[in-house]
């Protein structure tokens, strides 16, 4: 019985136009591969290497600036090679492509939190004050790249915290900064579906039976249209994870004693010069190549469920 | 035509004022700036009268005026790291960020209109899939990362070219510093303005190319090809016209996040213009060229979409009768 529906579902599941399109485009698949290989070694960093880089007790400034296993004089216990205070390289890259994901996931979740709201209520009161009013402030936000957005939000934070607590509170910031820098673009998204939806009859035989509007909002308009601006969410996962990076790279993101991504390659960066490139690079290397198949799996998603988006 | 422009002028105008209170707000409720200037044994009576002095207690309005009018002069008070007025500071570092932003415009705009124009028009030539693939993994690589990448190779590797700095620079009569006129300059902003122009290159790149695929399927060029006129002409005349408004507005978005990037690049390669200025200024906290940061990027950006918008008329001529009317 058990077996008989799920093998049902299993056809149901298999004979679907997505899973057809996702077995044809290999791009996709690999692309989803590697996602899945960035997240699984990140979250099971502590399960995969025994080096703790972040704790400074356990370095030992003998084993600095090794190169990587294959070249000479690299050491088979530190495969990618350890940076200048002996953290071994490739656990500090699964220690750090976590907090990237964090920090690009959770900015992500921040911004959608705001623009879908913001984006129904405008959609829903088209041409009333408010619609205009949110979508002006969305307009003049959009003049402005986010990067630029949240590094002056970051600095603004900086300023009113002292430096011990914005190093511990590096993350939280970074996210709301990201998050708050991002948001117009799902506000834009989700007004011109909610538009839409707002002429259709269902919409009219809600009001006719008197449903309050936060409840045709909720309950009619929201599972409608969150569809197409969850595929432009996952685009912006790729996107949050690049300003994470830059932010870091510039020294105002995460503080090196708990680093991401873009904080290694800012680290390794000083060395570049003295020819310790694998400080560099495989960080670097690593961002490049989740940042791609994220875009390519978003790519995907959006031709998939909504060719007319482009 | 009159009209827009002036409804245009009195919006830029809204802008920045809320950009100015915006950045009067950092300026004077984010920290104390009392506590920034005085020394560690100051008494209370003294930060009061220091307070008094600079008309700190002088009501809101008041305060917010006086930070229009020194603004608009070009005021924004004594920078607290480096100990000197902010818009001396700013000014020696404007000329570079300026040279690097227009050289990296060129760039981007020349390969880009170029790039979109051949893969708009060359749908199925094997190099418009090169270009199309390359684009893909060029707004993939972060501007940081472009940039090492440029300096491992060019300076490190090949040693042809260095890695930081403006090279040799010249002073002009107005106080202008420029590198463009010493060989060491142009070598020194060659691989800034590269990792510059590369993102801004694919996203104009693909604007031209998406608009000129979807002009070539018009009905105006369906007839231009009935009259027997060149290729070349439909092309170039036809088609690139009726391209050119949204062209022209993601490049000059392009241009303003031009400035905005340069932060990046200006700290890859160690360029002194006013984003490594900024960078600076966020870690140590110095609210007063944050403020002024802000307030000429804003400026900056506002002029590019007024001119954006004063080119429309100049492109599209329909646009002139239909205000007039």
């Amino acid at each position: 019985m058990q077996t008989a529906k799920l093998s049902k579902w299993w056809a149901g599941f298999y004979d679907h136009d997505v899973t057809w399109s996702f077995l044809h485009s290999p791009l996709t698949m690999l692309a989803s591969l590697v996602t899945l290989l960035l997240v699984g070694a990140a979250f099971g960093a502590p399960y995969l290497t025994s080096y703790t880089p972040f704790e400074p007790g356990s370095l030992s400034l003998m084993d600095a600036f090794l190169p990587p296993a294959w070249e000479a004089g690299g050491s088979a216990a530190h495969f990618l090679g350890t940076d200048g205070q002996g953290r071994d390289v490739l656990a500090a890259i699964m220690y750090g492509t976590q907090i990237s994901l964090i920090v690009g996931l959770f900015s992500v979740l921040l911004s959608v939190a705001i623009g879908i709201p913001l984006g129904i209520i405008a959609g829903y009161a088209t041409g009333s004050w408010i619609d205009t009013l949110i979508m002006r402030v969305a307009d003049i936000q959009l003049t402005i790249p986010p990067i630029l957005i949240a590094l002056m939000i970051d600095g603004v934070v900086r300023t009113s915290m002292s430096n011990e607590l914005h190093e511990e509170m590096a993350i939280p910031v970074l996210i709301f900064s990201i998050g708050i820098a991002s948001w117009p673009q799902y506000a834009r998204i989700t007004r011109s579906g909610a538009m839409v939806e707002r002429r259709k009859d269902y919409i009219a035989a809600a009001k006719l039976i008197q449903t309050p509007a936060w409840l045709i909002l909720l309950r009619h308009i929201f599972p409608n249209v969150v569809g197409p601006t969850l595929i432009v969410a996952t685009i912006g996962v790729a996107v949050a994870i690049i300003i994470e990076a830059t932010l870091s790279f510039l020294g105002v993101g995460v503080p090196p004693t708990n680093p991401s991504l873009g904080t290694l390659i800012r680290i390794g960066n000083n060395f570049l010069f003295s020819g310790e490139w694998w400080i560099t690079f495989f960080p670097a290397f690593t961002l490049v190549i989740l940042v791609l198949s994220v875009n390519l799996i978003g790519d995907w998603l959006r031709d998939t469920f909504n060719p007319k988006l482009r | 035509m009159l009209n827009f422009i002036l409804k245009r002028l009195v919006q830029s105008a809204i802008v920045m004022l809320v950009v100015a209170l915006l950045s009067f707000f950092l300026f004077n409720f984010v920290g104390d700036p009392i506590s920034n200037m005085v020394g560690q044994e100051s008494t209370t009576k003294d930060m009061e009268e220091l307070r008094d002095q600079l008309g700190l207690n002088d009501p809101f309005i008041v305060q917010f005026g006086r930070f229009v009018v020194n603004a608009v002069q070009g005021d924004f008070g004594i920078s607290y790291r480096l100990q000197r007025p902010v818009e001396d500071v700013v000014a020696e570092r404007m000329p570079a960020t300026l040279e690097l932003v227009f050289v990296s415009a060129i760039i981007a705009i020349l390969l880009g209109v170029a790039g979109g124009l051949f893969t708009g028009l060359k749908k199925k030539h094997w190099f418009s899939k090169v270009i199309l693939t390359g684009s893909l993994v060029g707004v993939s690589l972060p501007t940081f990362v472009i940039g090492i990448l440029l300096i491992y190779v060019f300076a490190v590797k090949f040693q042809i070219l260095p890695s930081f700095g403006r090279g040799e620079v010249v002073t002009l009569d107005s106080g202008w510093t420029t590198g463009l006129l010493t060989l060491s300059g142009w070598k020194a902003i060659i691989l800034p303005s590269i990792t510059l122009a590369l993102y801004q290159t694919t996203l104009i790149l693909r604007i031209i190319r998406s608009e000129m695929l979807e002009v070539m399927r018009a009905d105006f060029i369906k007839f231009a090809r009935a009259r027997g006129l060149r290729q070349r002409d439909i092309n170039f005349g036809h088609a690139l016209k009726n391209t050119l408004i949204p062209v022209i507005t993601v490049t000059g978005l392009q241009i303003g996040s031009l400035i905005a990037f340069s932060i990046i690049t200006e700290t890859v390669f160690q360029w002194p213009g006013m984003g490594s200025l900024f960078i600076q200024a966020v870690q140590f906290a110095d609210v007063p060229v944050m403020s002024a940061y802000l307030v000429m990027v804003a400026f900056f950006f506002v002029m590019i979409n007024l001119i954006v918008d004063l080119l429309y008329f100049v492109v599209d001529p329909r646009l002139r009768v239909e205000v007039r009317g």
